[in-house]
């Protein structure tokens, strides 16, 4: 996949409620972001792949080489709170034990302003917290943390490249 | 009636909204997020509100009914009610679903009877006012003209 080639910024929005979806989408698209909405936590997992990967791990003998499932790229989550079965809090929880979805930046919304609620979000890892209806000024703070995780991919890459030509001149010498 | 009149009046009636308070600052969010690709959007998500709405109503309706009221099942229902009725910026229902939560949460049955009966109001009152609005709006669009955009300072 190329670098800079890619303009766009691929956000998956969490939220049951349609209504909220539709919002969310528009919102984003409006700042040029690529997105795709589900409107569960579970769904969301099994589009991140997270699902595959526990069912590797339940096997002892398996080697994953790798187990982010590298069709989907995804570089920002941004999930409601109150949601049935599983919270935007249980699915932050999720994405940051997982070794392969733990660096994607996520986002929490919810219609109540919990201070409590904020404080645990922020503490497990959530980047922001917005209070809904979201608006536009909340979507344009997003690009620093996706930029943030751009840049990091980029440097981890450079260090691969450097390994590597070390490695030949000790080949070479 | 030509376009110049008939956009004043659109304009004299959304202010008329505001002020009255049947529609807040949301709902202008959602007229910025409406361009010539997504042309129908306010409209849809309005049309969507009125759908969920009409459901939760009745949900609220028959639970309300029981013999022994499940008030957290309400509280779910009302919760979801003040969310979708905030998002679009309807802004006296979205009162109305706060006033509603705090009788359930003392389970107090009858006046969570008159917060439903307040809340219905206002979600007919508002969807007859968001009809009218959008039916100035195909009149202007259909006389050629264009709904004029964000004058609106008070």
């Amino acid at each position: 996949m190329g670098l800079a080639a890619e303009a766009q910024f691929h956000v998956l929005a969490v939220d049951d409620s349609l209504i909220d979806r539709m919002l969310i989408e528009r919102l984003l698209k409006t700042s040029s972001f690529h997105v795709t909405a589900v409107d569960s936590g579970s769904k969301a997992l099994k589009f991140l792949g997270l699902v595959e990967e526990e069912q590797r791990n339940e096997e002892p003998s398996f080697v994953a080489p790798k187990t982010h499932n590298q069709d989907v790229d995804v570089n920002l989550i941004i999930t409601d709170y109150c949601m049935p079965e599983m919270t935007g809090y249980d699915l932050l929880r999720k994405i940051k034990e997982s070794k392969s979805l733990k660096d994607i930046p996520v986002v929490i919304m919810s219609s109540e302003n919990v201070p409590s609620r904020i404080n645990r979000c922020l503490e497990e890892g959530a980047e922001e917290f917005f209070l809904k209806p979201v608006q536009q000024s909340d979507v344009n703070k997003l690009r620093p943390h996706l930029l943030k995780s751009k840049v990091k991919e980029v440097r981890e890459e450079d260090q691969v490249i450097n390994l590597s030509r070390n490695d030949i001149k000790e080949i070479l010498a | 009636m030509e376009v110049g009149q008939m956009q004043r009046q659109w304009l004299d009636y959304t202010r008329s909204l505001f002020i009255e308070g049947f529609l807040d600052g949301q709902f202008l969010q959602l007229e910025q997020l409406q361009d010539d690709n997504n042309p129908d959007f306010v409209v849809e998500v309005v049309s969507l509100f009125f759908q969920d709405s009409h459901k939760l109503l009745n949900d609220l309706t028959i639970a309300l009914d029981q013999k022994s009221v499940d008030f957290k099942k309400i509280d779910a229902h009302v919760h979801q009610l003040k969310g979708s009725s905030s998002s679009i910026g309807a802004q006296r229902v979205k009162n109305c679903c706060i006033a509603f939560r705090n009788f359930c949460e003392e389970q107090n049955t009858d006046a969570c009877l008159k917060c439903l009966h307040q809340v219905k109001q206002e979600c007919c009152l508002v969807k007859n006012k968001l009809e009218t609005l959008f039916r100035l709006e195909q009149q202007i669009m259909a006389a050629g003209g264009s709904i004029p955009m964000m004058e609106l300072s008070f």
